[in-house]
């Protein structure tokens, strides 16, 4: 078996500019958990059913175990890691705590892209909207009426940080 | 300075231990205690990390040079391995090591098992593992590897394996056809003359599925060597038996071997011991020469590492006329996979003993081998799967009796363990107290009318539960050190599987020193670090290592209040410690802080153990709760709607009210999962499980949870410990399968003994009741 060939590509992830050579069959999430070290988004089901690996490309939250890497060349990635400015926390994530809306914390980095990703798009977003937002991240341990909770909660503190800005 | 007696005796050619608590400061937290800390819902001390993605678990670690492992599986059920090539693999760039049974020692595994074995007896068995460079050159290299079986004859399904011609799933077993243990057999009284003396019965079967935990974390670890010691960052729910284990199957001493787990993706009783992904990563570091991760992928992960094991209940009940149970008898077969794995633990019976008064009651419960993945504990083992059928058969009692199945339920209520000497309970009223926090919540009054007209039918349903767990399992202990500022380190061995443990026992510490909950820095899950706690299981971790650190509290506090005392020039008994101030009885203008009392004798610490003493005696311990559930059934589509579930449990103080909400709904999450849609589908003829994934495998979503509403109980059980605190991690998934069971009957007269109640199963049932009416209809008009 010859060895594939390696791929240059740049990415731009969380503001910070990298080239990296990968293999044409990698994922993102691969490219993001191994060559970057950025370990916030989680590998669980690798077929695109739980959402623990959601990250945005480009404005659209994605699951990063269904994208190849090369196909992000070029790209704008935001990660988990680049949601807080040091221990000030974005209003998914403050939400996220306030509720309680996880327990063992392993969707928790999907849960909250997948929100993010909504609030981008739709600021002012229904109860149903937050439903379906995040109705593709499993929990297991069942933090589901706290997520829809914190959903709610995001929206009233992204509001609030929008007044007082 | 010691706080605890300690006390060796023999027994039974055994030593027993007994610790004794000497600490004249341990004051139990009763019922009048005011509390700065307990009782308050604060954030989870590691609610910054993981909402930011820094929490490290075991599938972050990253060392330098790390490989990255895969595991070649057995496609078959039972198969004897002829022969396996590694050697292409071997030879492929970026493969560091390949273990298989030719070139690694045999190493004993459970139930009298190989970590590589042969036969094989199970799909997804190990044959073979891989540590490459990448986990895609370790995918690279298992197609590399050939393997040739000679297929055995298989057998999955539990009612087949109990045929007297069934093929044996085990061929190296002893024990007769496919029983894979000891047939447990309880009784008291005579039963069978109580179904005599019976005016009204129930006899059916119920069966239950087999459920995989899925957490979302897999199994699996981080191993690396340094020299002869070993360092696993493990995905665990104990790191000490893990350590333990891990020590004896490589032969080495245990302190020569590190288990660290920091944070964990989920376990729910799949992760008490270590697995072979221990095992094997290990070997596969010590061979490449570098650190080496493996974490199951979710194939491995449905197949290999823990299911709740299927069951099929007989159940008979009678009562009197009014209602007083005279007999309980319940023939109980599980089909616990291929290796028993010593947790499985799954005892079926332990309800049909203890939740009613009965004086004639028998349980036979019979493991059986099956060619699939071991059985192992999922929270609240065995408990889930008889209160599924005992709960449904208690419903179609009350139907029978035309009682309200609440009413028939206390009538039958028991004060005691009748499967213990009849001793008392330590919160006789704790069930009672839920029955009744409940009914009001949901504002119970029997059963509703007829929803009558159109196809959508309503339903309400109830079911109750007890659990022999939740009351601590000591020894476990704790170290605390009060540092030249004031602040406190306090360390244990135990674990935070993610149920909120850290924080808890953070606040049960802050409370007991006498300081802010931001003045303690919390550690545990090393096994290097903390001293021993047991492994996190059975609702326990609150109940025995909380006490362990008031303990350790007690006689911290002694001490300062001893070096204050000096400091202040005042008498001892005139001083207490509150909110990190050493206060003066009677002159609020006198008060120091601690860190000032500390910085009098810096650089010296004041540090203590806290010892968890054994449970006392004369009294057990439970928990309790009970649900009602209320339910649509769709009768054209067959689809069921679960609009509200309300719970209240009983399990002693509440030590954080909102980690306590979190617990409780995800066990009712869980519960509609067990309940509705959550299947181990296998196809028999093959002996392959047909979704070992998260698309087939259904969990649900948060588009399916219905509303919940929790009202604890919230008493403080002060004959469990100083606390007053129980557990409540495994108890709320209990009841709420049984009582959405028993909702689905009310709304559609129909009584699904099969778990799950799958639209499919609804809608034949439907069609079967509609048929029975339109032939009886006939039959009345001809």
């Amino acid at each position: 078996m010859s060895t594939p060939t390696h791929h240059s590509l740049t990415v731009m992830v969380n503001g910070e500019e990298h080239h990296v050579m990968v293999e044409p069959r990698r994922t993102l999430l691969d490219l993001l958990r191994h060559d970057l070290q950025l370990t916030g988004a989680k590998l669980v089901c690798d077929m695109g059913n739980c959402g623990a690996c959601t990250v945005i490309v480009d404005d659209r939250s994605v699951y990063a175990c269904l994208v190849l890497a090369v196909d992000c060349d070029g790209k704008q990635i935001q990660t988990i890691e680049g949601l807080a400015e040091g221990m000030a926390l974005d209003p998914v994530q403050q939400a996220f705590v306030e509720e309680d809306a996880f327990q063992c914390g392993y969707c928790t980095p999907g849960q909250i892209m997948s929100m993010r990703a909504l609030l981008n798009e739709n600021p002012e977003p229904t109860d149903d909207d937050i439903t379906r937002a995040v109705s593709g991240n499993l929990c297991r341990c069942g933090a589901y009426a706290h997520i829809a909770r914190a959903g709610r909660r995001a929206v009233e503190l992204q509001r609030e940080a929008e007044v007082t800005s | 300075m010691t706080s605890f007696e300690v006390t060796a005796s023999s027994k039974e050619g055994k030593v027993e231990l007994d610790i004794e608590e000497r600490a004249p400061d341990v004051v139990p937290w009763g019922a009048s205690t005011q509390f700065s800390v307990v009782g308050k819902g604060v954030s989870r001390l590691e609610a910054y990390e993981k909402v930011t993605g820094r929490a490290q678990y075991s599938s972050d670690v990253r060392l330098p040079r790390q490989a990255y492992a895969r595991i070649l599986r057995s496609p078959h059920p039972h198969a004897r391995i002829r022969s396996i090539d590694i050697s292409a693999a071997e030879a492929m760039p970026g493969v560091f090591s390949i273990i298989c049974k030719d070139n690694t020692d045999k190493i004993e595994w459970y139930d009298g098992s190989a970590v590589f074995d042969d036969p094989v007896r199970l799909v997804g068995e190990e044959v073979a593992a891989v540590a490459a460079v990448s986990p895609e050159v370790a995918e690279d290299a298992l197609r590399a590897i050939t393997v040739t079986y000679e297929e055995l004859p298989h057998v999955t399904s539990l009612q087949r394996a109990t045929e007297p011609d069934a093929p044996r799933a085990r061929l190296d077993s002893e024990s007769e056809g496919n029983i894979s243990g000891e047939v447990k057999t309880y009784e008291r009284g005579d039963p069978d003359a109580g179904l005599r003396q019976a005016d009204v019965f129930v006899d059916a079967v119920y069966t239950t599925q087999a459920a995989i935990h899925n957490s979302l974390e897999p199994h699996g670890c981080t191993a690396s060597w340094s020299g002869d010691e070993l360092t696993l960052w493990d995905s665990t729910q104990s790191v000490f038996t893990v350590r333990q284990q891990v020590a004896e199957a490589l032969g080495m001493p245990e302190h020569k071997v590190r288990v660290i787990k920091e944070h964990m993706g989920g376990g729910f009783g799949a992760k008490q011991i270590a697995w072979k992904p221990d095992i094997i990563a290990a070997l596969l570091a010590k061979k490449a020469g570098r650190p080496v991760q493996l974490m199951l992928d979710r194939e491995g992960e449905s197949l290999t590492v823990g299911n709740r094991p299927n069951s099929r209940q007989r159940v008979r009940l009678g009562a009197t006329r009014d209602g007083v149970l005279t007999a309980i008898i319940a023939d109980i077969e599980q089909a616990n996979g291929a290796y028993q794995t010593g947790g499985e633990a799954s005892n079926v019976s332990g309800i049909y003993q203890t939740l009613y008064k009965c004086g004639n009651v028998r349980t036979v419960q019979t493991p059986l081998y099956t060619n699939t993945g071991p059985a192992v504990a999922f929270r609240a083992p065995g408990q889930v799967e008889g209160a599924w059928a005992l709960e449904q058969a208690m419903d179609e009692l009350a139907i029978r009796l035309e009682m309200d199945p609440i009413e028939l339920r206390l009538k039958n209520y028991s004060e005691v363990d009748q499967s213990d000497d009849d001793k008392p309970l330590s919160l006789p009223e704790g069930l009672a107290l839920s029955y009744q926090k409940v009914t009001q919540a949901a504002s119970w009054s029997g059963r509703p009318e007829d929803s009558g007209g159109g196809p959508i039918c309503k339903g309400i349903g109830f079911a109750a539960h007890d659990w022999g767990a939740g009351g601590g399992s000591p020894p476990g202990y704790a170290w605390i050190e009060l540092n030249e500022d004031g602040t406190a380190d306090v360390v244990t061995g135990t674990q935070d599987i993610g149920t909120g443990t850290r924080t808890g026992l953070a606040q049960v510490a802050a409370e007991s020193l006498g300081l802010p909950l931001d003045d303690i820095a919390f550690h545990l899950g090393d096994t290097a670090l903390g001293p021993y706690s047991p492994v996190s299981s059975g609702s326990a971790t609150q109940a025995t290592i909380g006490p362990a650190i008031q303990a350790a509290a007690a006689d911290i506090r002694a001490q300062l209040l001893q070096v204050a005392s000096s400091a202040m020039e005042i008498t001892k008994d005139r001083l207490s410690v509150q909110d990190g101030v050493v206060a003066v009885d009677g002159d609020s203008s006198r008060g120091m802080s601690v860190k000032k009392v500390m910085q009098e004798i810096a650089p010296n610490t004041l540090r203590a153990q806290g010892a968890r003493v054994p449970n006392p005696k004369d009294k057990a311990i439970r928990t309790f709760g009970a649900q009602i559930a209320e339910v649509e059934v769709d009768t054209e589509t067959g689809e069921i709607t679960v609009n509200r579930v309300v719970a209240s449990h009983e399990f002693g103080r509440v030590i954080n009210p909102v980690m306590v909400e979190s617990q409780i709904i995800g066990g009712i999450t869980q519960g509609l999962g067990f309940a509705l849609t959550e299947d181990r589908v296998v196809d028999h003829r093959l002996g392959r499980v047909m979704n070992p994934n998260l698309e087939e495998y259904k969990v649900p979503t948060i588009a399916d949870i219905p509303e919940m509403v929790n009202v604890p109980v919230d008493v403080p059980d002060m004959a469990a410990n100083a606390t007053g605190a129980k557990g409540v991690g495994e108890p709320p998934l209990v009841p709420t399968a049984p009582a959405i069971a028993n909702a689905i009957y009310n709304a559609i007269g129909i009584r699904f003994h099969d778990a799950p109640i799958t639209r499919e199963r609804v809608l034949e049932a439907l069609a079967s009741k509609r048929s029975i009416d339109a032939a009886r209809e006939q039959e009345q008009s001809a």
